[in-house]
């Protein structure tokens, strides 16, 4: 457990010396931020009251969850990938750490960046509570949230699988990046040509509508478990390249 | 403290490593000398838990490096042949990072520490992407004895060094293995003459001879070959060198100078002495001209050379 926390730290650290982090944290709060503001405006103009909607977080949440799809494989292509390439993957190796103790410090530590970015954006719903009446439903929110941070933690989860499975960022980048458009887009078009017990498949493995429930506040086992086995995924086929790079 | 037997290692179908067998006793500095690909590096990668072998074991401080890979690499402060380090860490962050995944307590006291011992403690809070080779190569080192380890295992610890930085990083290491296994390589010969108790030569991945620098040099040649210098006349000293009882072929050379041979084990350098004073000349330089490490690495390492003769014994 140390293990993982000091490697965690340690990535940590790293995302506030590095300007990619910086860019992708100021790309991802300011299109969020602009996007709350529009809504805000747009709410404004029409007195809170759209064909008695209230603004909501929802919205906001789901292309939160989306942008994440494009911003994590920058955060991880360096995570492991670059370790190879520089050969201080063989100092990790020869340290008494464990293969998957490795791994998921990797993890753990761009989990905590993105967690910290996650929290930026509850000013927003602290702002829209004291703009519309009746006030934001804090159980609905958690639930937005516990999506969200879900998301971020089964997307990074695969990014640092991928990202040992390479020396090369670019490639770990375009490997997360493809699995994370595949997930939340791609796989949900066969579920919606199939009817049969296959397309009931293909929507359980869209990312998409796990994320949707759990932000609109239905917190089902089956969404939650979905996001936990993608998490174990990553770390698995984390822990396998790191173990293949020894047996080579 | 290291034990290695039988191992063997694939990579595919190339053979690394073709059954080597040797071992490391406590406070001893074995040379690990060889051509390059002779399997230096992948030896090193075993015994530091790096890589499985193929087959063979090895055992490092009484542990298996594949059965308790963990407690080895405890026990091993290893520096691989390309420095692994962080550019954008300080010398101290970075030795601090290290000595926390060992789990040492006080790792930023320790991380000074251990500066100050590889003679870097005024450069602790500089970047390491800053730092010369000389440097980045004592960080190096500084990270392999952070957990003040039983073996340390150095895979080409003065490559790339200027003259002096050679010189003070053998000084470096030569004190830490007073206490220390050191287990060293290099493909330089008048590094593994110089530092090493014992010295392993190994090429295509089997080890073709092993001893101490100077018994491998008595053992291929079967003499030893000096020079001698007298201030002034020569006339009559390879006369009075002949009646000296042991030396052969002895020869004045063009320049001034007198070359003799004598048997190994049988060191009549003395007696030569003492008769060329005794007969008034003015000795100023008596020097051995034998075959360096040099040599019998070239000729070990030369193909189709008959091994066998110089073969472990």
């Amino acid at each position: 457990m140390r293990n993982i926390w000091t490697i965690a730290k340690r990535e940590y650290d790293y995302y506030f010396i590095t300007p990619i982090a910086y860019v992708v944290a100021f790309v991802l709060l300011g299109i969020l931020g602009a996007y709350f503001a529009f809504i805000i405006v747009y709410f404004t103009q029409n007195s809170f009251q759209l064909n008695g909607n209230t603004p909501s977080m929802s919205d906001i949440a789901g292309l939160f969850a989306f942008l994440m799809v494009l911003a994590i494989p920058i955060l991880t292509m360096r995570l492991v990938a670059e370790e190879n390439r520089m050969g201080t993957i063989e100092l990790l190796l020869t340290a008494p750490i464990k293969d998957f103790e490795l791994i998921m410090g990797k993890w753990l530590g761009s989990f905590l960046f993105m967690l910290t970015l996650i929290l930026v954006t509850l000013a927003y719903p602290i702002i829209l509570n004291s703009l519309i009446d009746p006030h934001i439903d804090w159980g609905i929110l958690a639930s937005t949230y516990l999506g969200l941070i879900l998301v971020a933690a089964s997307l990074l989860s695969i990014g640092v699988g991928i990202s040992a499975i390479f020396s090369n960022q670019i490639a770990a980048l375009m490997g997360t990046f493809g699995v994370g458009l595949f997930l939340w887009w791609l796989v949900g078009i066969p579920a919606n040509l199939i009817t049969s017990t296959a397309g009931d498949i293909f929507q359980y493995l869209t990312m998409n509508g796990h994320v949707t429930s759990l932000i609109d506040g239905k917190i089902n086992l089956s969404d939650i478990s979905y996001f936990l086995s993608l998490i174990a995924l990553g770390l698995f086929t984390g822990t396998t390249a790191v173990e293949m790079r020894r047996w080579r | 403290m290291i034990q290695v037997e039988g191992l063997i290692k694939d990579y595919g179908a190339r053979r690394a490593l073709h059954s080597i067998s040797f071992d490391a006793k406590q406070g001893e500095i074995v040379g690990f000398l060889g051509p390059n690909g002779a399997g230096k590096t992948t030896t090193m990668r075993i015994l530091t838990g790096y890589m499985p072998p193929t087959d063979g074991t090895a055992t490092v401080a009484g542990y298996d490096v594949v059965e308790e890979s963990i407690e080895v690499r405890r026990r091993v402060g290893y520096l691989p042949e390309t420095v692994p380090l962080y550019p954008d860490m300080t010398a101290v962050e970075y030795l601090k990072f290290m000595a926390d995944l060992r789990g040492i307590p006080q790792s930023k006291e320790r991380a000074y520490e251990t500066l100050e011992h590889v003679n870097l403690q005024d450069r602790a809070n500089s970047y390491i992407g800053n730092f010369s080779k000389g440097m980045r190569q004592r960080v190096g080192l500084a990270q392999a004895l952070i957990h003040r380890p039983e073996v340390l295992i150095l895979d080409e610890p003065t490559i790339g060094l200027d003259p002096a930085q050679v010189v003070e990083m053998r000084n470096v290491i030569k004190e830490i293995g007073k206490d220390r296994t050191v287990l060293l390589s290099t493909h330089i010969l008048s590094e593994a003459q110089n530092m090493c108790d014992r010295v392993l030569i190994i090429n295509k991945g089997s080890i073709v001879a092993e001893d101490t620098p100077e018994n491998l040099q008595s053992r291929l040649v079967g003499s030893q070959r000096v020079v001698l210098r007298v201030r002034g006349d020569t006339d009559g000293l390879s006369e009075t060198v002949k009646k000296v009882k042991g030396t052969r072929s002895v020869e004045a050379k063009p320049d001034e100078t007198i070359e003799f041979e004598f048997s190994s084990g049988q060191d009549v350098r003395p007696q030569v002495a003492k008769a060329v004073v005794q007969a008034g000349y003015e000795l100023i330089e008596m020097r051995p001209i034998g075959l360096s490490l040099e040599e019998i690495f070239l000729e070990l390492t030369r193909d189709n050379t008959p091994v066998k003769k110089v073969s472990r014994g």
